[in-house]
């Protein structure tokens, strides 16, 4: 494959922490290679910046190979950027221009609040997972397979929800800053198994208590979410998140 | 969990929308059939409004229906309280916006505008309500002239009212722009309130999606036919 080299201009968000205010950036990048990751491109940068004594740009990331969900950089007004269904970490630069402006902003939401320049809080989803992400049952060893019989399409659904890595994209490009494609995932991939089952009902109220309690918005369905999640969740799950929470509260005891 | 807990939390208030989005929704089925009563002058030289005034008048003298009035100022009530409520509280979840809007990738404007839609729509409402509701209910203002139906009750003339109404190019030009609004919030809200209520099978949503367009599309033109078909004298 041929590679090429590019310049660029970066603008990018700096913050020194959630109490300060921030303000844009700029710099410029000569002999950038359209093979490099967009990651890397901020490696090149920051040792840069570092050899001239400067303050390097800090960001997230773990992996970089799209299943930790760390690397939340808002690129071009869209989160993860340009590609579809691509994490920032396997986003590359052959996705971009030579001369090309580039802007990167931090997720923004009150929930996600700034820790330094792109690096936001996203402890929020640690907690509603924490509030009934899960199954309480001592897992003893692996019982045979055949004994816990899961219809095929219910299977594919839960495997399909159980994709999301909790990024926080969702929440970044929905204009209420709504988590709901998150906990609709969390909550869709234990809802259609049985051992997610015997929980299902408690599990739905206190995720969504949780994520209320953490200053997330409503729903509205305009569908922002799912267009730049990385994993593909669908916008279905919202619905049947709905349902759940419905079905859950109307038949509650107390 | 009580039905405080239920009613207050998000997904609540987004049913509370659904709930009463449909209600209006079928309203407005009631609402665009007795109104359409008016396109009978098309057919009949002889009906002059009769059929329209007979049906005004069935509405306004049914003690059901006067009853189902209250129930519908209700739903209007809760739904304008809760979207503009809704509306603010999403707004004031992200206090630092961005410098790059994502504007249309991923979603519809209209989807992401539910709050400036309905807000054009409530004030299309009092003006409407001005228009037509306060006057054959109360003030009897540009009704003073009974008239005498076919059915031999005599009532009165809500088609002259409209008529005299619709004279003037800015009241058509407003109604116009209500309808053109409420398509718009229909075109998102009808499905949406689907999705809220926990409607995923996809089957279903491919029908509620196809629905919803044609509702949108059908009820608010032909309530736009109806300023404009008095205003250039196709009827009345
Ligand atoms: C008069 C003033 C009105 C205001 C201020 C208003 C406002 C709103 C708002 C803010 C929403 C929530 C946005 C969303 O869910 O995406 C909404 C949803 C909706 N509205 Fe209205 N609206 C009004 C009138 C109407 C009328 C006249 C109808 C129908 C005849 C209607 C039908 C709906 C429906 C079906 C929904 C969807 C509910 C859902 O998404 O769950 N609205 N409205
Ligand atoms: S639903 Fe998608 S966008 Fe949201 S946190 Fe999960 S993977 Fe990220
Ligand atoms: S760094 Fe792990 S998903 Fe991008």
């Amino acid at each position: 494959m041929e590679q090429k080299s590019i310049s660029l201009k970066l603008k990018v968000w700096k913050q020194k922490n959630s109490q300060t205010k921030g303000s844009f950036e700029t710099h410029s990048m000569n002999d950038v290679s359209t093979e490099m990751s967009f990651l890397e491109m901020f490696d090149v940068l920051n040792e840069k910046l570092i050899q001239e004594g400067k303050e390097p740009i800090a960001f997230d990331h773990d992996c970089r190979e799209g299943i930790c969900g760390m690397c939340s950089m808002y690129i071009n007004g869209r989160p993860h950027g340009p590609w579809h269904e691509t994490t920032t970490c396997q986003l590359h630069m052959r996705a971009f221009n030579n001369g090309e402006t580039i802007v990167v902003e931090p997720w923004r939401a009150n929930a996600f609040p700034v820790i330094k320049d792109l690096i936001v809080d996203r402890t929020p989803f640690d907690r509603i997972i924490q509030a009934g992400g899960f199954i309480s049952v001592n897992t003893g060893n692996a019982v045979d397979a055949n004994s816990l019989p899961v219809e095929k399409s219910k299977a594919d659904a839960s495997f399909a929800a159980a994709a999301c890595i909790g990024c926080g994209a969702c929440v970044a490009a929905c204009k209420n800053s709504s988590a709901m494609l998150f906990v609709s995932a969390k909550v869709t991939h234990l809802a259609l198994i049985p051992q997610g089952d015997p929980e299902r009902k408690t599990r739905a109220l206190d995720m969504v208590a949780q994520m209320d309690k953490e200053g997330f918005g409503a729903c509205t369905n305009t569908g922002a979410c799912e267009a730049v999640c990385p994993k593909g969740i669908s916008l279905e799950n919202i619905a049947r998140l709905n349902k759940e929470y419905l079905l859950a509260g109307l038949t509650s005891e107390l | 969990m009580n039905w405080s807990q239920l009613l207050r939390s998000s997904i609540g208030k987004k049913i509370v929308m659904s709930i009463t989005g449909l209600f209006l929704v079928s309203f407005l089925v009631v609402h665009v059939g007795v109104n359409a009563c008016i396109f009978n002058d098309l057919f009949d030289t002889n009906d002059n409004g009769d059929m329209f005034n007979r049906a005004a008048d069935f509405m306004g003298s049914t003690v059901v229906i006067r009853i189902m009035e209250i129930g519908l100022f209700l739903g209007f009530i809760i739904h304008i309280y809760q979207g503009l409520a809704l509306e603010l509280q999403n707004r004031s979840k992200r206090k630092k916006g961005y410098d790059v809007q994502m504007g249309n990738r991923g979603s519809k404007w209209y989807s992401r505008s539910m709050g400036l839609l309905g807000t054009i729509l409530l004030l299309f409402l009092i003006l409407h309500w001005w228009h037509f509701w306060i006057p054959s209910r109360f003030t009897h203002s540009g009704l003073e002239v009974p008239v005498l139906l076919s059915n031999g009750r005599i009532s009165h003339d809500m088609f002259l009212l409209m008529k005299v109404t619709f004279s003037e190019w800015w009241i058509v030009l407003v109604y116009v722009t209500g309808c053109i609004s409420l398509a718009y919030h229909l075109l998102h809200g009808f499905e949406s309130a689907f999705r809220t209520l926990g409607l995923h099978n996809s089957r279903y949503l491919v029908m509620v999606h196809k629905l919803g367009i044609g509702f949108s599309i059908i009820v608010p033109l032909i309530f736009a036919l109806m300023p404009v078909s008095f205003k250039m004298g196709w009827i009345g």
